[in-house]
């Protein structure tokens, strides 16, 4: 309710084929195709683990697990995975040192933040009591999209960072999406 | 005060968009702040957070270096300067030997207090600031005019209009759209960039960490994409544990925007990745800039406790009205004029510090504790140190100060004035002294003043005695009030004793920052109003109460005058509101409110000082109501007049807006009468409808309840 409050989209699924399920068709559901400017990039994170890349990839042509800064920047939608979910502020937290986590969460459009459901927390002072920040370099909290309101205090969505955030909880397996990078 | 301050201010209350936005973001704000802060327990959060911050403060030297040893340890470069060059020429050695032409900047007040970009300009380097506010202001070639909203003076048309020119493209006044085009725009430059150059929140000396909230994202693009990041922070962002951040990140999206968070927080500790897999160039600059002077500065050091959430300015009656750009510098609003009179020079803040009217909302809102308010006084105090008072305030004082020719003054006036003064009101006033009457009549000086009418009344010998402290306004114009006063307590069995030597209370001395002028009242008055077995002072003027509850103590203090601080003490115990005594008399049972009265609706204007300074505000309300009168209550019940003593007839241009939107708030609750416990209000308010022929009535809480009582 909280992440709603803030404009994000909230979904959640049962399990991760369900929650790959309908990324997938999202993701055509966009227009996403090998072109600049409408790829889709994935970040590497553990929720990967169980699927074949390179069959996701046939499945949509312009999804990519490998990628610069540059085609970060041609895409319209970033999939990452993050670590906790915040309840009281609806936020999610991830170490976003890997620069790949950074690129595909700040630069495309759409993000899509995956993340288990079993990470979810009561607030941020249990959050920071968790994380050791010497171990973190980048320790990145998201909480809805982009916004500003810098012209005549109308709240716009979507300045530098992504217009959408859809936040996907998915419930199981909860072992397997403990960590979310590596 | 100079022309051209006049000048800017006259410009900015003229600017219709200044007013407008900047008025309707200040109205809604302080309900949305509120319902930011539900659940949360603001008194206890920013007590801990004056704690972490003071902590900070007094041991900036350790932090530093312990900061320092640990962002090292992890790869960043730590440089410490004072100097505001230093900084400049380091960020530009940085930028050569990495052969840097472009630079792009998430919001940093520090890089804007030391001119950073028109500097590296001025070396070839291309320099664009993300924030969107802030890239607006720099199209503009403008300075912003607020700390966390810096372009709201500029209106939709305008940034068009830049936006255009800078994209070649006319492009029309859609608010998406426009924002559209600076995201591509900005990209470009993102993309591009060699050199990020940010701020930051906090610097967490446990881990070497640095904290930065954005809404936006920019800061997560100009710490990502360019090789080289360079943040430049003020050494009092300064915190001791990596806990601390909480308390900060509960308060600060809170306070400045109403926010429960930003959309972003990154918290970067040391070296990260770069894209093409090496790390990234980490500077940090702890910049000094005379913060140390001022965390020794035993006054100044709470202002090192600010996180810059800009609250206070949010909440001003002044700045809502006049915006950022008249404060001429870097750091705008309470805090800004505060920190301009450090970080730049005593003197630049001379005009600036006026412009507080001392109504102490913000100190009421500011999550760090900081007693702007107090602060500014302190600037006021000063500046006439090390300048002498000005030629008005000096021929004032001389009066002021000897109370024989101030009082024959007082009755010459009441003379003089009879060829303006009708119906009690003067409502012109001839030549220079026009500009006084234009937007509200001035009361006229009672012919009788109430130290002679106390004579003739004849009081009941009673055995409870309470000393009466009328004040200048109750003396000589409201004489009525100090009537209502002496009625309502002989009838609950105390008599009235009026010591004649009593005079001003030294408020207008005081808050001009003349604390010598201020200290001599201070001693007359203790003198007269210490009568043995009066057990109370009672004052129904709240400028006065604070002055014998708090004042009389805090002026000899800071002037280091011991002597007197005993019967300052002893006055400051006796003394009371007159709402306060009343409440406790009736809960008492030694005065009853007749009963079963239906008296009328009427709201209530909760001045200054007796809302925030003596914390009255329920008393008032429940004697009305138990007298039979029905409260609706009115926008803004506690915001400002426009009086503020002698800030009216100071800057009459900024106390007659303050007071139009009042009586705007006090028409639209619809009712016959209000009813406040001050009398600078009731002179202000009650001048203001006059002149504008609002036929409702303005009264003294205590004259409204006279007749009420059994």
């Amino acid at each position: 309710m909280r992440a709603e409050a803030v404009n994000s989209e909230v979904h959640r699924f049962s399990s991760g084929g369900a929650a790959l399920d309908f990324i997938l068709q999202f993701l055509r559901k966009e227009g996403i195709t090998d072109n600049p400017g409408a790829y889709a990039v994935w970040a590497d994170c553990r929720f990967l683990d169980r699927f074949d890349r390179k069959q996701l990839s046939e499945k949509v042509p312009g999804l990519k697990f490998d990628f610069s800064r540059e085609t970060a920047a041609e895409s319209r939608i970033g999939i990452t995975q993050m670590d906790w979910a915040i309840a009281n502020t609806g936020s999610l937290a991830q170490n976003a040192t890997p620069v790949e986590q950074r690129l595909a969460s700040s630069l495309p459009l759409i993000h899509i933040a995956l993340v288990a459901t079993d990470k979810l927390v009561a607030g941020m002072p249990s959050l920071l009591t968790k994380i050791n920040p010497t171990e973190i370099g980048y320790m990145a909290m998201i909480t809805g999209p982009s916004r500003t309101a810098d012209i005549e205090r109308v709240l716009t969505i979507g300045v530098h960072g992504p217009e959408r955030l859809i936040i996907i909880f998915v419930d199981e397996p909860g072992e397997q999406m403990k960590a979310a990078n590596r | 005060m100079k022309k051209e301050f006049r000048e800017s201010i006259n410009k900015a209350l003229h600017n219709p968009n200044l007013t407008g936005a900047l008025g309707r973001f200040s109205e809604a704000y302080s309900a949305s702040r509120i319902k930011a802060y539900e659940g949360i327990d603001f008194e206890a959060l920013r007590t801990r957070i004056a704690e972490l911050k003071s902590y900070a403060a007094s041991h900036l030297e350790v932090l530093a270096e312990l900061f320092t040893g640990n962002a090292e340890a992890k790869g960043a470069r730590v440089f410490r300067t004072n100097s505001p060059e230093k900084v400049r020429e380091y960020i530009l050695k940085i930028a050569r030997e990495n052969g840097v032409g472009s630079v792009v900047k998430s919001k940093s007040m520090a890089s804007e207090e030391i001119h950073l970009n028109p500097f590296l300009e001025e070396h070839g380097i291309s320099v664009s600031e993300t924030d969107l506010g802030e890239w607006i202001i720099q199209l503009a070639g403008q300075r912003p005019s607020h700390m966390v909203l810096p372009a709201i003076h500029m209106t939709k048309e305008e940034v068009a209009d830049l936006f255009s020119k800078e994209v070649n493209e006319r492009l029309s006044t859609d608010i998406p759209r426009l924002v559209k085009v600076a995201r591509s725009r900005l990209r470009t430059k993102f993309l591009n960039a060699e050199m990020g150059i940010s701020g930051a929140n906090m610097a967490v000396a446990e881990t070497g960490s640095i904290v930065i909230f954005t809404n936006e994202g920019n800061a997560r693009l100009v710490t990502t994409l360019p090789k080289i990041h360079v943040a430049i922070i003020g050494i009092e962002k300064l915190v001791a544990g990596f806990e601390d951040i909480v308390p900060v990140m509960t308060a600060l999206p809170r306070s400045a925007t109403a926010q429960l968070l930003t959309s972003y927080v990154s918290i970067i500790t040391g070296q990260i990745p770069n894209t093409d897999g090496s790390l990234k160039d980490l500077h940090i600059i702890l910049m000094d800039n005379r913060r140390s002077e001022m965390a020794a500065d035993p006054k100044f050091k709470q202002a090192l406790q600010c996180i810059r959430c800009a609250s206070c300015l949010n909440v001003c009656p002044v700045f809502r009205l006049v915006g950022g750009h008249v404060f001429g510098k870097i750091y705008t609003g309470g805090i800004g004029t505060i920190l301009t009179a450090w970080f730049d020079e005593l003197k630049k803040s001379e005009e600036i510090q006026s412009l507080c009217i001392q109504c102490g909302n913000c100190k009421e809102v500011c999550p760090a504790k900081i007693d702007i308010p107090d602060l500014i006084l302190e600037i006021r105090r000063r500046l006439v140190k090390e300048e002498g008072p000005s030629l008005t305030q000096k021929a004032i004082f001389s009066i002021v100060n000897n109370r024989k020719l101030f009082h024959s003054t007082l009755r010459t006036a009441s003379v003089t004035q009879k060829p303006f003064a009708k119906d009690g009101l003067i409502r012109h006033l001839p030549m220079f002294l026009s500009g006084l009457t234009e937007f509200r009549s001035l009361p006229a000086i009672a012919a009788v003043p109430f130290r002679d009418k106390f004579r003739r009344i004849r009081q009941p010998k009673l055995k409870e005695k309470a000393v009466f402290f009328a004040g200048c306004l109750i003396d000589f114009a409201y004489t009525g009030t100090g009537e209502a006063v002496m009625s309502i307590l002989n009838k609950a069995g105390i008599e009235v004793l009026f010591p004649d030597k009593q005079t001003c209370c030294g408020a207008p001395a005081r808050y001009s920052g003349a604390y010598e002028v201020a200290a001599q009242n201070a001693m007359d008055n203790i003198e007269a109003l210490l009568i043995e077995d009066a057990g109370y002072i009672i004052s129904a003027c709240p400028t006065c109460t604070v002055a014998l509850k708090h004042e009389f103590i805090n002026t000899f203090e800071s002037l280091g005058n011991g002597e007197w601080l005993p019967r300052a003490r002893k006055v400051s115990g006796r003394a009371t509101d007159f709402s306060t005594l009343l409440k406790k008399l009736v809960d008492e049972g030694r005065l009853t409110l007749k009963k079963g009265e239906h008296a009328g609706k009427f709201t209530f204007h909760d001045s200054c000082h007796v809302k925030r300074t003596l914390n009255v505000h329920g008393q008032p309300r429940e004697l009305l109501k138990k007298a039979g009168f029905e409260l609706v209550e009115m926008f803004e019940s506690d915001m400002c007049c426009g009086m503020g003593g002698s800030y009216s007839l100071k800057l009459p241009e900024i106390s007659a807006p303050i007071l139009q939107k009042k009586l705007r708030n006090i028409r639209e609750a619809s009712v016959p009468i209000v009813a406040m416990d001050c009398p600078g209000c009731v002179m202000q308010i009650r001048g203001g409808f006059d002149k504008e022929g609002t036929a409702i009535k303005v009264i003294h809480t205590a004259e409204l309840l006279e007749q009420h009582f059994e």
